[in-house]
């Protein structure tokens, strides 16, 4: 028999604590979709997603139902759509993302990944063509969710993208000017992007990924929370020990769930992602977890190491659990998207410097931040090389998630309602960064990436 | 197939005979069960065979979840691979 202490922990996780299974992703390869006709290649991009992910939702809310975990989000990334864009001999690429939308609608699930260009070291007509369209597509469609990886560790920081990249942000936020910008929730600049990371906004199915496959996320701040609670004036390493131990539990879920995934869709099993990951509801909050530890505020002096020994024993955890763990695994700091995060802005405790320092130790990056709506392009793609850089020096993913909400100022808030949440507008550094940004080029890989 | 059932509330007369109907009714086995009451709070852990019953896991959760609120209490149904995926090396 097992152990009823054990059975009523895993009953209480999921009941009080949000233990999730937060997404199933459906990693789609698109690659033989394309072609001249970018109607007919449409044509083929809507054909392909809504066979190969007809039972997606269905054997989620099975999995659900027979084993009792809630399993929040069904999603499907697909292969960049630059690689696409680059045989369509129209420019205007918009037509791929609303058939993108329309297969999302038709499979049954609220976000689609994969609207993206992958151009770190340069950008090639389908690049281009993509990137100039992002603003558009992300205002014309609902689900469609956009990513644009400008630099790694091995190929340097494309400036040029940064730069272009600042003023795409602005013009997204522009053409949702009546949402709170809301197409900038669903655009990610990244440094090092992964191929298998299966959280939106920032999934695509990477060109190293096979036909399809199912990759997992899973979650749970509420539960390594209330692990710290319970470990009471531990010290350091047996908090560290307690993080580990809670990570495990959550991700053999996740691969129980992945693995049941795989075997009912037909699709192999990619990986697991174990990252703690947020929402706005109470006891479900990274920040939360910070504060645990003994910080009176997250931002407060403490919070990057206490967020280091988190996202590292977190990893630690969720290694030895699934046979492979991949994506972003780690801890998520978006601020919309939590609780605590939220309340340390609006009391002036946690800064985007302060975030920015936080992100060096996270798993991703600034996320889901919201600026002041007149912020310049130039200033953003300033935040984006500062954060590309932490990404590129210290070998991870990075990412930028920021929302120059139009008309709104420091003070003033953007409410997206659900799992996006909503956010303080952040005071932002306005000295103007216009001379570097504008000399383009690239930044030379830094010295560690010669590795060969 | 094994699912395990948990049941916690308020402790009152007949909790164990109103679950085992249940599953009496649909043909499900009960293989092991642990019971205690702390500070009034009822807590039952039971180990259940449902592979003669006709009823799928759903229908189950569903079931139990309509007796819990009759009866005021917590049951849960779950699969027995999630403890054990969850709580073995």
């Amino acid at each position: 028999m097992l152990n009823s202490y054990d059975i009523m922990e895993t009953i209480k996780m999921i009941e009080e604590e949000h233990l999730d299974i937060r997404t199933i992703t459906m990693g789609i390869s698109l690659r033989d979709c394309c072609g001249e006709d970018i109607g007919r290649v449409a044509d083929k991009i809507y054909e392909k997603i809504t066979r190969t992910a007809a039972n997606l939702v269905r054997v989620g809310e099975e999995l659900e139902a027979e084993y009792g975990i809630p399993i929040i989000h069904k999603r499907v990334s697909v292969t960049p759509i630059a690689l696409l864009a680059d045989a369509c001999t129209s420019a205007d690429v918009t037509v791929l993302a609303r058939a993108l939308d329309r297969a999302a609608e038709a499979v049954g699930i609220n976000f689609i990944g994969g609207y993206s260009a992958l151009v770190h070291k340069g950008m090639t007509r389908g690049d281009k063509n993509l990137i100039d369209s992002i603003a558009e597509a992300l205002s014309e469609t609902k689900c469609v969710c956009s990513s644009v990886n400008v630099a790694t560790t091995r190929a340097g920081i494309n400036m040029d993208a940064v730069a272009r990249m600042g003023e795409i942000v602005k013009d997204a936020a522009y053409r949702t000017r009546e949402s709170d910008s809301i197409a900038c929730a669903k655009l990610v600049v990244f440094a090092n992007a992964t191929e298998d990371n299966p959280f939106m906004a920032g999934a695509f199915h990477g060109v190293g990924e096979g036909e399809s496959v199912i990759n997992v996320g899973v979650s749970g701040p509420g539960v390594v929370q209330k692990a710290i609670r319970r470990a009471g004036d531990c010290d350091l390493a047996q908090l560290a020990e307690t993080v580990k131990r809670t990570a495990f539990k959550i991700t053999r879920m996740g691969q129980l769930a992945a693995r049941e995934a795989s075997r009912r869709l037909g699709v192999p099993f990619g990986i697991v992602d174990l990252s703690l990951a947020p929402t706005p509801a109470v006891g479900d909050s990274v920040a939360h977890i910070l504060e645990e530890m003994g910080l009176e505020s997250v931002g407060a002096h403490g919070t990057t190491a206490a967020l280091a020994l988190l996202n590292d024993a977190v990893k630690k955890g969720g290694v030895m659990a699934a046979a492979h763990v991949g994506g972003l695994s780690g801890a998520f700091i978006p601020v919309s998207e939590d609780a605590g995060m939220i309340d340390a802005v609006r009391n002036g405790a946690l800064s985007l410097e302060k975030l920015e320092a936080m992100t060096a130790v996270c798993s991703v990056g600034l996320d889901m931040i919201a600026i002041p709506g007149d912020t310049s392009a130039e200033v953003i793609s300033g935040i984006i090389a500062d954060e590309i850089s932490i990404g590129v020096v210290n070998n991870k993913t990075t990412a930028v998630r920021v929302i120059p909400a139009y008309g709104k100022s420091v003070g003033d808030e953007v409410e997206y309602g659900g799992l996006l949440g909503s956010a303080p507008v952040m005071p932002v550094n306005t000295n103007s960064p216009l001379k570097f940004i504008s000399r383009k080029g690239r930044i030379p890989a830094p010295i560690h990436s010669q590795k060969n | 197939m094994r699912a395990v059932i948990t049941v916690v509330g308020k402790d009152t007369v007949g909790i164990i005979a109103e679950v085992s109907q249940i599953l009496k009714t649909h043909k499900i086995n009960i293989l092991d069960i642990t019971q205690s009451i702390l500070d009034d709070l009822f807590v039952m852990v039971m180990l259940t065979d449902i592979s003669s019953t006709t009823l799928q896991l759903p229908a189950l959760t569903e079931a139990m979840n309509t007796l819990g609120e009759q009866l005021g209490l917590k049951i849960h149904v779950m699969h027995e691979d999630v403890f054990n995926s969850m709580h073995r090396v």
